[in-house]
């Protein structure tokens, strides 16, 4: 067995806790997709061929998919294989990281999101991200909800009623509702997640980019973000990194299943090697290395 | 190597006893060298304080200076406003530009050569004993314009002042952790307010008391004011007209005079600047507390 299945087993005893056990036949239903594969599905994000380097080097390469509308995409797969790297692709948030280079074609609704005359600002305001470890500003719970809908040019008036509306749909507003004057650091670890996820639906995305968002907290609080995802899954396309297979597992309709190889030069790169429905991804798997690693878990 | 007979907690005897032997040495060392570096510091304050407290006064701290050194009474009025406008001036000056400067360090330049260039000259500066900054100000102001002003004092406390400001402002600014910077920029935030919202207000605290902790020590500087205010013994609360003086000043030249008068006046200029740079010094931690609180909260 290679040493990546006894990082994963970790994973798999927490998230066991959660009361969703999963055995080798048991894969959550997504009986929508099985029963109709033939919807039509709005493509939301095309891939083609992307590659992303750091300082020259080569991260993640030969990358293409599609991802859809009102879908839950999940990117699994070992560390270092290209996973954030690709997810970050989605919302330009490369642009901020000197010495990173995206080659190759992501389109957002038919349009390029590299092109010339694309605003990476404005690009971020549709496509939200939540960061793996829960990052609310040091501002009071009710700032950090109002940040994005100020920077938008909404008014002040209607500012208690946008952050009301974003908390409900974070499914945290009945916990911070008499505190929303408290600084958001003061909350726990699941609730910043949650406030960080309040923030990001607070200027009304289109889709919700989230990098590995249930990493920094307990089985109880995962279990929480799992269900809201679920429930935000009719009004927004969520794109989710995760090192947790069962999560994707339980959360997503289609999986991306990505890993690091060694190229002719003796470099790591991480490729995508199987996208498909996540319930096919997981019981049957075309490909050989998908198999060994989802396999791995199950001893 | 595990002892026999399962595991042992407590350390073998002779060199428990050792440790506890070099643990006290260490202990009485260390005590005695803080209440060694203590001894000037306490030393200097009461002494200070019983000799300036002899002359300090309302009117000592309103008064002019007498007509000349050997008379008893008058007051550093002239001097404490001078104190309080020149380095008021270069705090206008330097902690503006430092700040600025802090913020495209840290923010815009990162590692580019220029920024590199300009952390580095400000190393450096901070370095520059004070009285090149007086005398580079002599010859490039003072020499030009034929007179000694306040505001010539003021531009040679702000070059001491600004590679200070501009450093604690890089420093502070680098402290503040990148997934601030993510966050806001992930929600379509641009650079600029990016910087206004999220970074400066987390930095503030450090930003603040580095610039009053800078101020505190302009204040306190003689050499740089030496030949660019001149002296008087009138208070001028003009910056650009005529000739000025500062506590500093007073000190260094009340104090070397044969007069008995003048250097009782020279103790309690000295008593009147330490008091205020403690009082700078004490609005710099209340700032920071301050922010550290509201951030807390």
């Amino acid at each position: 067995m290679p040493t990546l299945v006894d990082t994963t087993a970790n994973v798999i005893d927490v998230t066991t806790d959660v009361g969703l056990p999963l055995t080798g036949n048991e894969v959550p239903d997504t009986p929508a997709l099985e029963e109709e594969p033939e919807r039509e599905r709005e493509l939301v994000f095309e891939l083609r061929d992307l590659e992303v380097k750091y300082s020259g080097h080569t991260a993640v390469r030969e990358v293409d998919l599609d991802i859809a509308a009102q879908e839950i995409t999940a990117f699994i797969g070992p560390s270092g294989c290209g996973k954030t790297t690709v997810l970050r692709c989605l919302n330009r948030m490369h642009d901020l990281t000197p010495g990173a280079e995206v080659i190759g074609q992501v389109n957002y609704h038919g349009e390029s999101l590299y092109g010339s005359k694309v605003d990476a600002a404005e690009v971020r305001r549709r496509i939200g991200m939540v960061f793996q470890k829960p990052n609310p500003f040091p501002k009071t719970i009710f700032d950090n909800v109002a940040y994005g809908p100020k920077l938008n040019g909404r008014k002040r008036s209607e500012m208690s009623d946008i952050v009301e509306h974003a908390l409900t749909r974070a499914a945290l507003w009945d916990e911070v509702k008499d505190k929303l004057k408290n600084s958001g650091l003061s909350l726990s670890g699941g609730q910043q997640q949650r406030l960080c996820i309040a923030r990001a639906l607070a200027v009304e995305p289109d889709v919700v980019l989230m990098d590995e968002p249930c990493s920094a907290l307990d089985p109880i609080a995962t279990a929480r973000i799992e269900d809201l995802m679920e429930e935000l899954k009719s009004e927004f396309t969520i794109v989710i990194v995760t090192h947790n297979m069962q999560q994707a597992a339980r959360t997503s309709d289609r999986t991306a299943f990505f890993t690091a190889e060694v190229d002719d030069q003796g470099k790591r790169v991480g490729r995508l090697v199987e996208y498909d429905v996540t319930e096919k991804l997981f019981t049957a798997p075309a490909d050989a290395r998908t198999e060994g690693y989802i396999t791995g878990r199950f001893g | 190597m595990p002892p026999p007979g399962g595991p042992q907690l407590t350390t073998p005897r002779p060199r428990s006893r050792r440790r506890k032997i070099s643990n006290v040495v260490a202990t009485g060392v260390i005590a005695l060298t803080f209440l060694i570096a203590l001894v000037p510091l306490v030393f200097l304050v009461i002494y200070v304080v019983q000799q300036g407290s002899k002359v300090i006064s309302w009117s000592f701290l309103t008064d002019d200076l007498p007509f000349v050194d050997r008379l008893p009474g008058g007051g550093m009025g002239p001097a404490v406003v001078g104190t309080l406008l020149i380095t008021g001036a270069a705090a206008l000056m330097a902690i503006p530009l430092g700040v600025l400067g802090g913020i495209y360090l840290n923010e815009y330049g990162g590692t580019r050569p220029l920024a590199r260039l300009i952390r580095f000259l400000a190393e450096v500066m901070t370095g520059v004993p004070s009285i090149v900054m007086g005398l580079f100000i002599y010859t490039l102001v003072v020499l030009n314009t034929k007179e000694k002003t306040g505001f010539a004092g003021a531009l040679a406390l702000a070059c001491l002042m600004l590679p200070i400001v501009i450093r604690t402002t890089d420093q502070m600014l680098s402290l503040v952790p990148g997934e601030l910077r993510e966050g806001s920029y992930a929600l379509g935030s641009r650079r600029v307010r990016t910087i206004r919202t999220v970074v400066l207000p987390n930095a503030a605290a450090g930003i603040v008391s580095g610039a009053l902790i800078a101020v505190a020590r302009a204040a306190g500087e003689t050499a740089p004011l030496l030949f660019t205010i001149g002296i008087v013994r009138e208070t001028n609360t003009s910056l650009f007209h005529g000739q000025n003086t500062a506590l500093s000043v007073q000190i260094f030249s009340n104090a070397t005079s044969p007069f008995v008068p003048a250097q009782d006046r020279a103790w309690g200029a000295a008593l009147t600047l330490i008091v205020i740079v403690f009082v700078f010094t004490i609005m710099a931690r209340l700032v920071t507390a301050f922010f550290a609180r509201r951030q807390a909260a």
